[in-house]
């Protein structure tokens, strides 16, 4: 999987849990981008990567992780 | 809603929260208002999220309070302005073994035990007086979920110092408490969890992240248990449960197999499991919920399928049966007017997946729930909690007789408007044609088990029905319907005898499963065809009245035949002039063996 799909397939993810189909996202994504994006629906959103892409963030992960970039990294390094 | 109702898929509800709640809020029906205190010992968030969707689903509309993190004794103890103000109509007191304050030790006592157990149920029986006293509303409170490890491994469970033990004798406690409080309903968390996995289920990444006491692809399973407690109290629970017979009550159809041909009883594996169903239904009566039949059958054939010796159920335990070949949806119109009852307060149980979808959409409010295979129906009525107890009184137990009394007043009504609407939304397609050598073999098993819809019930070997298929002197026709739920496999069929320019027909069968979607006319249509191809003027019709098919007596009438004669036995002979006919299917699009690909 390239990281033109991945971000593709992680688009709509957000647009879904945000329910906001103007959302483009891009390595440098961060919470502060999207308006909704606060710690309770980051859970939401964690999660709903997880079965997209058929992969479990490790909790070290899940907390270190910065921005969508690295986001997509550990996803591309994870899913086959 | 359907994506709302058990089996649901949890990842769509989960990805989709957002749009359902707008699409249910915008819907226009209207909505009691509640308001739901929720007092927290862990986080809440997503749990009203999901919460608030199903009890949208079951008309009611809340408006949430929700403690800070953690706060839920404080709050129950000591309530803010902004609570008192909220007034809650239900507080719901969400905890889990996350908050349990002090479990026993190795070094404990017996008595130390019993000590700690009475510690930390009075702090939560001090909580329950509170909320009662100060809000005299109904309070919802969870019991507590197992341990996701066992210190002393299986010993856990039954050792005084197990937390297991420990957990089992609170739960206990609570118990006792609902037993004598009006108005206090226990969350049963401690099934939920164990039915969803408990070690999915506890996973402690949640907990130690974002303070979830579960995980969070549970919580909408939990919200979906818990909003079934909270209709039920604001009395959105159904009331009847209305039921299909063949292959819904019993393995296969007892207009065609006959009564001693249902699977029902010990006999096997299948007979098995409608038993296990019937019993189950059964056990619904007992509490109180009214039992009618919707079912496609003669009278006589579902009254002889329910006193089938090996059955559960017998036509006694039911209100109301309608066996009848009236469209379903209609009937159950009827059934909720006889019972003076509002459609909505209906659950209606059917295999056919086509007959659910008609009475979902023409029985605004009426439960349909999935029932795809024997095994599921009882899980799948069960955990929908339609009929959900949260009070239990001696009119429960009352009701049956009531309603039966009710129903023999009750005036009968018929509204229906848009059935071709129905057909063609069910995008049908049939392959009709003549017999393919392929399909010899079902064409004579649908001939020789079909016995209701069959106006001479002739019966013919494989080799008979191959020699028919090889003669000249024959027009044959075989019929197969798929719609949008999927193939229906051949379901009817038709054979003519050439005699100079008339043909007489020899058979006309097709099976129940698809009653009422015109496909008889779609075969008649094609059948005129092949004539003028044929060279025939007239084709010729014979009804043979059998115990069996009475409701194919006046077909060839429908069809626009007119009957030349009939006899004392009530055999009667009808003609169609094959020139002028003009095409009566509508709904249907028909195509021929060259659409059958690679076979």
């Amino acid at each position: 999987m390239d990281s033109k799909q991945i971000y593709e397939r992680l688009n709509k993810v957000f647009r879904d849990v945000f329910d906001d189909d103007s959302i483009s996202v891009n390595p440098k994504t961060t919470a502060d981008d999207i308006e909704d994006w606060d710690s309770l629906e980051h859970i939401t959103l964690i999660s709903a990567v997880e079965r997209e892409f058929k992969i479990k963030f490790k909790m070290g992960e899940i907390s270190s992780m910065k921005n969508v970039g690295e986001m997509a990294q550990i996803i591309a390094s994870r899913a086959k | 809603m359907k994506e709302l109702e058990y089996p649901f898929d949890t990842e769509y509800v989960m990805k989709k929260r957002k749009s359902i709640r707008r699409t249910l809020l915008s819907d226009g029906s209207t909505r009691l208002k509640k308001k739901i205190a929720v007092f927290g010992g862990s986080t809440t968030n997503d749990i009203v999220v999901y919460l608030e969707l199903f009890l949208l689903n079951n008309g009611i509309e809340a408006e949430f309070y929700q403690s800070e993190y953690a706060q839920y004794w404080q709050d129950a103890m000591f309530p803010s302005e902004e609570l008192l103000s909220f007034s809650p109509d239900i507080v719901f007191i969400h905890t889990t073994n996350r908050n349990i304050n002090s479990f026993p030790t190795t070094a404990d006592s017996a008595d130390e035990v019993n000590a700690l157990l009475e510690g930390e149920y009075s702090r939560f029986e001090q909580m329950w007086q509170k909320v009662t006293e100060t809000y005299h509303c109904p309070i919802i409170q969870n019991n507590f979920e197992m341990p996701f490890y066992r210190l002393m491994g299986n010993r856990d469970c039954s050792d005084y110092r197990g937390r297991s033990n420990f957990i089992t004798r609170l739960n206990e406690k609570f118990y006792e408490y609902s037993q004598v409080h009006e108005g206090f309903y226990i969350n049963d968390i401690n099934f939920m969890s164990a039915s969803y996995g408990l070690k999915a289920w506890s996973n402690p990444a949640y907990w130690n992240m974002y303070k979830y006491a579960m995980c969070v692809e549970a919580i909408p399973e939990f919200s979906f248990n818990l909003a079934n407690i909270i209709k039920s109290v604001f009395g959105k629970n159904k009331k009847a449960l209305a039921l299909d017979l063949d292959n819904t009550l019993w393995g296969g159809v007892v207009g065609d197999d006959g009564v001693d041909g249902i699977q029902i009883g010990q006999e096997t594996g299948v007979s098995q499991s409608y038993y296990e169903f019937q019993s189950y239904v059964k056990q619904l009566k007992s509490l109180g919920v009214i039992l009618t039949v919707c079912s496609k059958n003669d009278h006589e054939n579902a009254i002889a399928g329910l006193n089938h010796p090996e059955g559960v159920l017998k036509p006694d335990d039911f209100i109301i049966i309608k066996a009848n070949w009236e469209n379903k949806d209609r009937n159950i119109i009827e059934t909720a007017n006889e019972l003076n009852i509002l459609p909505d307060s209906i659950v209606f149980a059917d295999d056919n997946p086509a007959e659910r979808e008609i009475v979902r959409a023409q029985v605004p409010g009426a439960a349909v729930p999935l029932m795809d295979s024997i095994e599921n129906y009882i899980i799948n009525l069960d955990r929908n909690g339609y009929f959900e107890v949260t009070s239990f009184s001696a009119d429960d137990l009352k009701r049956n007789e009531m309603y039966k009394a009710n129903a023999q007043r009750a005036a009968q009504q018929a509204a229906f408007g848009d059935y071709t609407e129905y057909l063609l939304s069910l995008d049908m397609t049939a392959v009709i044609d003549d017999f393919l050598p392929v399909y010899i073999q079902r064409i004579t098993q649908l001939t020789n088990k079909s016995n209701q819809f069959n106006v001479t019930t002739k019966r013919y070997t494989q080799t008979e029905m191959e020699a028919v298929s090889e003669s000249g002197e024959y027009i044959r026709l075989y019929g197969k319907l798929v719609d949008k739920f999927g193939d229906n496999g051949i379901v009817s069929v038709v054979i003519g005898h050439k005699n100079g320019d008339v043909l007489d027909v020899e058979l006309w069968l097709m099976s129940c499963r698809v009653l009422k979607r015109d496909m008889e006319l779609a075969m008649l249509d094609r059948l005129a065809d092949r004539c003028r191809e044929e060279g025939i003027k007239v084709i010729r019709g014979y009804y043979y009245p059998t115990a069996k098919n009475n409701m194919v007596r006046e077909l060839y009438g429908r069809f626009g035949f007119s009957k030349v004669s009939e006899d004392e036995s009530g055999n009667t002979v009808w003609e169609l002039s094959v020139e002028g006919y003009e095409p009566q299917n509508k709904v249907i699009r028909v195509e021929g063996n060259s659409s059958v690909k690679s076979i």
